[in-house]
């Protein structure tokens, strides 16, 4: 029976796979043709969506973005044996898209079915947690140590170290939290990791529970990623039939149980204490550190927080070894990071590459440039609270301490591109808009300096005494850098700073006062 | 928008509630989940149904009623039949989430649709993006939103 594969990933289902689907199995049911519909993963070329794939002797060919009105003509062209067609993207494996990526993290993605047990398994699923269960705490801890990872949601916090001193701990008990409040624009992977490969996040955690002596480990998804909620929780299930979750773990004396937990739309959960309490069912205030949740975090327990990404990074460091993973990478900067290409982008999606890859290479060679086709002007790169970037930035390389030397950052790995079109201004208003939406309130700078901050932004756009604004404006975001009890307030200046820096001419900074048009 | 007061005159089932804490062990670290179980039987969380958590869980009122209006996702007043959020983020609003919002704000004045603002949906490469009672959609048109919304009566 012939294979035909349409992803069930949320960047396929929100352009219409599932309707997609449902056409390509009427159309083969009235040309009496036998085939078989898989819902995979998504490749990541989210361009391409939905990207239908369809098995053949040569391996899988690809067709994108397919919508049902192209179903006919597909088939009309033989597309059940790989032929031609407008949309047809040629042997999947050889897209360059896809060919030029080094996929440690996302070897799976679009290849299997995301619930499926055995595809897991047969494209090397669980042999990290395997090697793990056989080895010590103490060696597992070395081993991530080694590999060089370091917390991907954007902190960058070695990883190694994290896990030691929850090890190092003493306790009744120990917890593993798995930060999946994803919240910052332009970045998706994290999704595509729950939707698309559920189990690598499970024997991710797994592994770290083992490794530090916890039992019991949450998994904090957003609300607004229902599709990653049903499949998690699904996976999980399986997982715990499968005794690769529970008690026992394959017969070993190591238990791990892992629970879903629905966020509720507070961007804030996403900072790791906010997210704490969230998780101990209160408002998501950011706690004061110290004391670390490496050693006082959820219920008061020792707790290893990470993200989704550094999680998923951990059977492979397993699997592989340390030095595999580690000879990917520069500087102190190790492994790949999925980087996400996103906004006005032609062909955005995930790339994921090894550290040193140049903004410049990310846009151009794999983005194609702006979706509008009008000439580049910013990107914004790893979220909201990261820094924009020009035009003659491009050739920075993406590395945490090279991107951090020029006032920037990698953050989650999302590059949000904007075209000639943006007004700079209105980017900075933003996002202290942001921030004055998504604070928690505790602490002054965060909470008042993000409403000073619009007004102090609105009255330069205003040309209202420009220059002393400016400069007010300054000194506030210096006040929010210093004073903030966390990110949020404490980097919400580096979007507004670098727009005011890199784009003066969009904050009235040399157009001649009097010349204002009214 | 008009401004409404809307009173709540659906008679609160009492035990369906105590029933949706019991099937989370009464657990106050699951009142995130209570409450987003409780929305979704009853379209909101009913002002009356906090006494009943509040107890449930062992919690003062003013600790359950701070965690509903800390969290965007709750609200205590039902919304309309349909429900329409809009990316309002910056990978949306780099290719005009703006603008749609205005045009949104316009069309779906006087239909049965409650219109929000979220910020990121994880479809920022196929931008602008949105979801329309639960369901995502993503490269969304001017043409394409108003034909939707048609479809929404």
């Amino acid at each position: 029976m012939m294979k035909i594969y349409v992803p069930r990933d949320s960047s396929a289902r929100a352009v219409g796979a599932d309707d997609v689907a449902v056409a390509i199995a009427a159309e083969a049911a009235s040309r009496n043709i036998s085939i078989q519909i898989i819902r995979n993963s998504s490749r990541g070329m989210a361009f391409a969506e939905p990207f239908i794939e369809v098995e053949t002797a040569n391996g899988r060919v690809g067709y994108g973005p397919v919508g049902v009105a192209d179903v006919g003509g597909l088939f009309a062209a033989g597309f059940q044996q790989g032929h031609s067609h407008p949309l047809c993207h040629g042997r999947v494996e050889q897209i360059p898209y896809l060919k030029n990526q080094e996929r440690l993290t996302f070897a799976r993605a679009g290849i299997t079915d995301p619930v499926s047990f055995t595809d897991y398994t047969s494209h090397g699923g669980f042999e990290g947690l395997r090697k793990a269960l056989a080895i010590s705490g103490a060696d597992i801890v070395k081993e991530v140590t080694d590999s060089g990872l370091r917390g991907r949601g954007g902190a960058a916090f070695p990883t190694g170290i994290k896990w030691k001193t929850v090890y190092d701990a003493k306790a009744d008990q120990k917890y593993i939290c798995c930060n999946a409040d994803e919240g910052d624009s332009g970045t998706f992977a994290d999704r595509m990791v729950m939707e698309g490969d559920p189990f690598l996040l499970i024997e991710g955690m797994t592994i770290a529970g083992v490794a530090v002596g916890a039992t019991k480990g949450y998994v904090y998804i957003r609300s607004e990623y229902p599709d990653a909620i049903a499949t998690m929780k699904e996976a999980i299930g399986i997982a715990v039939s499968a005794n690769w979750l529970g008690q026992n773990i394959q017969g070993t004396d190591k238990s791990f149980d892992l629970e879903v937990r629905r966020g509720a739309g507070a961007y804030i959960c996403g900072e790791e204490t906010a997210m704490l309490e969230s998780l101990e069912g209160k408002r998501g205030m950011v706690r004061p550190k110290p004391p670390i949740p490496a050693l006082e975090g959820l219920f008061g327990k020792p707790t290893v927080i990470n993200n989704v990404l550094s999680f998923a990074a951990v059977p492979f460091i397993m699997a592989k070894g340390s030095k595999a993973y580690a000879d990917f990478g520069m500087g102190r900067s190790r492994g790949t990071l999925p980087f996400q290409l996103a906004g006005n982008i032609k062909c955005g999606g995930l790339v994921e590459k090894a550290f040193g890859v140049s903004i410049r290479t990310l846009i151009n060679d794999f983005g194609g440039g702006t979706a509008t086709g009008k000439t580049f002007r910013a990107a914004q790169i790893g979220g909201p609270l990261g820094a924009y970037v020009s035009a003659v930035q491009l050739d920075l390389v993406m590395d945490y301490e090279t991107m951090a030397a020029n006032g920037a950052m990698v953050g989650h790995g999302g590059i949000v591109v904007f075209d000639e079109s943006v007004d700079m201004a209105q980017q900075a208003r933003f996002a202290m808009e942001f921030c004055a939406i998504e604070s928690c309130g505790k602490c002054t700078p965060c909470r008042i300096g993000s409403t000073r901050g619009m007004e102090v932004i609105d009255k330069i756009t205003a040309n209202d005494n420009a220059q002393d604004n400016l400069q007010l404006l300054e000194d506030l975001c210096q006040t929010m850098t210093d004073g903030s009890l966390c990110a949020m307030g404490g980097l919400t200046p580096m979007p507004v700073m670098s727009a005011v820096k890199l784009f003066p001419e969009d904050f009235g900074g040399q157009k001649p006062t009097q010349k204002a048009a009214e | 928008m008009a401004k409404t007061t809307l009173i709540d005159f659906k008679p609160l089932k009492p035990d369906s509630t105590a029933a949706i804490c019991a099937k989370h062990g009464d657990k106050p670290d699951a009142l995130l989940e209570i409450l987003h179980d409780l929305q979704e039987d009853l379209g909101h969380v009913p002002e009356a149904s906090l006494p009943i958590i509040a107890k449930a869980l062992n919690l003062s009122r003013a600790e359950v009623y701070g965690v509903v209006t800390f969290y965007h996702d709750y609200h205590m007043k039902p919304q309309a039949k349909h429900v329409v959020k809009i990316c309002a983020a910056e990978a949306c609003q780099s290719m005009g989430s703006r603008e749609l919002i205005k045009l949104a704000e316009r069309l779906t004045m006087g239909k049965p649709v409650t219109l929000e603002k979220t910020y990121c949906l994880g479809l920022c490469a196929q931008s602008p993006a949105m979801m329309v009672n639960g369901q995502v959609k993503a490269r969304v048109t001017a043409q394409a939103f108003e034909t939707m919304l048609t479809g929404l009566t």
